[in-house]
């Protein structure tokens, strides 16, 4: 393994991105992910690739989907505003099954909100955020060696589902350092038959399309890509578990609130307290069979978030209401400290 | 064992620098180690902070509420995160910026003029380091020892010139006896 | 003996535009650039939104269809994956001038080395005849029953004079397809712009003054007399910008 490097989140993400031989970024400066932009603007021209501040958020993704489009490996980043202006074009590239990554550094919100962490973006990212029936591969690392990890992974599910990937963080993610190796093998290139690069006079010419006006055609169109969700759904689930083999109470938190919650755990099981976690990293496909499965012998959970309580619906769902799920959670920029959290599970515990 | 530090003061302390440093000693002796700054407009002339956390076993939260070390920079600091140190930690104070003793006296306390000494010995910028030495004599978070090797990691090849006096005002808080 | 054939940059969908509407003019003068250019192959088109949409049915070459206002910045990222291709969009006034004025004043700019064929009929189509931001003064639409107001909703935007005041682009004509002598010159452009292309110059945008028939309520031929009487003299016929160095006519 190379030897290990001091990196903060966001430019750990382009760095690996880079590796994974990405040579296109197009983006916006937006707080608190601007260190993406401006290590690709640093490093692209380096290795022959292009790094382009767009006019604007909605510009940036239509380049992603024009870049795609042509079968390069491409990306975006942004954080929570900026995802919203983002959003028309993550229909239009899950309309035309085109693969890129974006990520997502979230802060606080509805509207301009604050520049703080935050995870309440979780009901966009998992739901599309924009128009229309879809998807996207929603990945949540919790560590700065899973941010560059998630990329890789990220680009790899992207090429393969042909759909956009987001990478979704948050503000302590996107800002803090941790060592991490980037000793990494980049998802080999996928080909890409359906890309526009000139028909060269030798093929029927591509067209990368969403629209239909034959609603027949669109229904097909639309079964066809939630059978890929399925077959995404079997495949590539991914979560953690934590002291689960014989817990009796259930933490769900993914990303910052995961080690947040790994520090409550670590102190209820010091006074004896039988709890455990599952971390969805993958928020879409949401874990759902190790959450039911922990409903068996867990008579409650709680769902930790940044938010006012958005995945605590997936919860629900996913252990079909058979046990409780309490909320545990900070907004607005604020993260729940450990004491709160093993408050929640004590007060669990004695139910 | 863990070291939870929070680093605190104003914007251009080189609050986020002194993190800096002490997370790469950590990482160059194989330990885990994270670094959270504070971001933000905070940066510009407001409150600026820094948790790191040095551990020999993986790291959960990286935001440090509950410090063993506190280095407060300030009086804003100092008010806001006296009450937050773990019982039997240790505060060190900017006593040149900060008028007030401690309220507290289950953690150790202590004093040192760092802005003082930094404009007296001509390196106004490095208190934060003149009382990082300090910090590392009485915590022991790392080997006085390992400094310079550090220091070298974290001060760019181009800025070498920075690495003699950057030592100078550690060696200065490290020996500072008041 | 074959005196007229289908540009084979065409394929042989069957257009859908209403009679009389010049798209179809426009869309055969763009394949013929790319016929004449030898540039079919190499060449990816963006379709926008509007009654230009299906473009992509029509034209032979790889298609993208982009988001409203969207062309020139999907065109964009075309471009800079791969230099070698010819990249352009085909757009009307509501997706370039309004929606997507962003992306428009931005790519002409940055000097992207992509063509834009900008169609200006001063309506939304595809709608079913709204106000355009090209809309004339006192032109009753759906949108403007009682006539554009300048008093309420401004002056119609003159995108090449705008345009023209920017360093980046490289090339920017207005042209028009309501007379015989006017279609050979706006063949003329639009193949110069495709070159401009070639040449890696820059920035080229050819704005092709249209008409529609349906939605301004008029025969085909007395459309033609109004695109004459109206919209040329506040749309004069042009060049506005041209740094290709070669000459224009």
């Amino acid at each position: 393994m190379s030897e290990k490097v001091l990196m903060k989140g966001n430019e750990a993400i382009a760095e690996a991105a880079i590796l994974c031989g990405c040579r296109h970024y197009y983006g916006y400066p937006i707080t608190p992910q601007t260190e993406v932009a401006a290590y690709m603007a640093k490093r692209m021209p380096k290795v022959g690739g292009v790094f382009l501040q767009a006019e604007s958020e909605i510009a940036a993704v239509n380049m992603v989907i024009g870049t795609s489009a042509a079968g390069c490996r491409v990306m975006t980043s942004s954080s929570s505003p900026g995802i919203s202006l983002k959003s028309e074009g993550l229909s239009y590239m899950a309309g035309c099954d085109l693969p890129a990554l974006i990520v997502n550094v979230q802060r606080g919100g509805p509207g301009l909100g604050g520049i703080q962490p935050s995870q309440s973006d979780y009901f966009q990212a998992t739901r599309g955020g924009g128009h229309g029936d879809y998807h996207m591969i929603v990945l949540a690392p919790a560590s700065i060696q899973e941010m560059v990890d998630m990329t890789v992974k990220g680009f790899a599910l992207a090429d393969k589902y042909r759909m956009p990937c987001m990478l979704l963080a948050d503000g302590t993610m996107g800002q803090m350092m941790e060592p991490v190796s980037l000793d990494i093998t980049a998802p080999e290139t996928v080909e890409k038959p359906w890309a526009v690069t000139g028909t060269g006079c030798k093929r029927p010419h591509n067209v990368v399309n969403s629209l239909s006006l034959n609603s027949e055609e669109l229904e097909v169109w639309n079964f066809e890509r939630f059978k890929r969700y399925e077959t995404l759904a079997e495949n590539e689930t991914m979560y953690e578990e934590y002291c689960m083999d014989d817990a009796e109470i259930c933490v769900v938190a993914f990303g910052i609130a995961a080690r947040v919650s790994k520090n409550a755990i670590d102190a209820a099981r010091a006074q004896g307290v039988k709890v455990g976690m599952v971390r969805p990293i993958t928020l879409y496909p949401f874990p759902k069979a190790p959450l039911l499965k922990a409903a068996e012998h867990c008579k409650s959970f709680i769902s930790v978030e940044l938010s006012m309580g958005q995945m605590i619906e997936d919860v629900e769902l996913a252990i079909r209401c058979k046990r409780p799920v309490t909320l545990c959670n900070r907004v607005g920029g604020l993260i729940p400290t450990p004491e709160q959290v093993l408050a929640s599970i004590l007060k669990a515990n004695e139910m | 064992m863990t070291s939870k530090i929070l680093f605190a003061g104003f914007g251009g302390q080189g609050i986020l620098f002194s993190g800096k440093f002490l997370a790469y000693e950590g990482l160059l002796e194989e330990r885990q180690v994270s670094w959270l700054p504070s971001y933000g407009p905070e940066m510009r002339g407001g409150t600026a902070s820094c948790s790191v956390i040095l551990s020999d076993t993986a790291i959960g939260s990286p935001i440090v509420t509950t410090p063993d070390i506190l280095i407060a920079m300030n009086l804003p600091s100092y008010d806001k995160y006296e009450s937050t140190v773990e019982k039997g930690g240790k505060i060190f104070v900017d006593s040149s910026l900060v008028q007030r003793s401690a309220m507290r006296d289950d953690v150790d306390t202590y004093y040192i003029p760092a802005t003082r000494l930094a404009s007296e010995n001509g390196m106004p910028t490095l208190a934060n380091m003149i009382i990082l030495g300090k910090v590392i004599k009485e915590t022991a978070v790392i080997p006085f020892e390992n400094v310079e090797r550090t220091l070298k990691k974290v001060i760019s090849a181009k800025r070498a010139d920075m690495l003699e006096v950057n030592m100078k005002a550690l060696k200065l808080g490290y020996d500072y006896e008041g | 003996m074959v005196v007229f054939e289908k540009p084979k940059a065409l394929t042989d969908n069957q257009l859908h535009y209403c009679p009389g509407c010049t798209h179809g003019i426009i869309h055969r003068l763009v394949a013929e650039a790319m016929d004449e250019l030898g540039i079919e192959g190499k060449t990816v088109g963006i379709a926008s939104v509007g009654c230009s949409v299906f473009t992509y049915n029509y034209f032979n070459c790889d298609m993208v269809q982009a988001a409203h206002g969207r062309a020139p910045a999907v065109a964009t990222g075309v471009k800079r994956a791969n230099p070698e291709n010819i990249v352009f969009t085909y757009q009307g006034d509501g997706d370039l001038a309004a929606i997507g004025t962003a992306e428009t004043v931005h790519a002409a700019a940055r000097g992207e080395n992509i063509t834009v064929i900008f169609v200006n009929n001063a309506i939304y189509g595809m709608t079913g005849g709204q106000m355009a931001p090209t809309s004339l003064p006192g032109q009753v639409t759906q949108t403007s029953p009682y006539g554009r107001d300048i008093k309420t909703v401004g002056h119609p935007i003159r995108v090449s004079e705008m345009l023209s005041t920017l360093e980046g682009p490289a090339y920017i004509e207005r042209v028009a397809v309501n007379s015989v002598k006017c279609v050979k010159d706006a063949k003329k452009a639009i193949k110069k712009a495709f070159q401009c292309q070639l040449d890696g110059k820059g920035f080229s945008l050819v704005e092709v003054l249209s008409t529609c028939p349906t939605n301004w309520g008029m025969t085909p031929d007395k459309a033609m007399n109004w695109l004459e009487e109206n919209m040329k003299p506040y749309y004069p016929l042009g060049v506005f910008k041209d740094k290709t160095g070669g000459d224009n006519q």
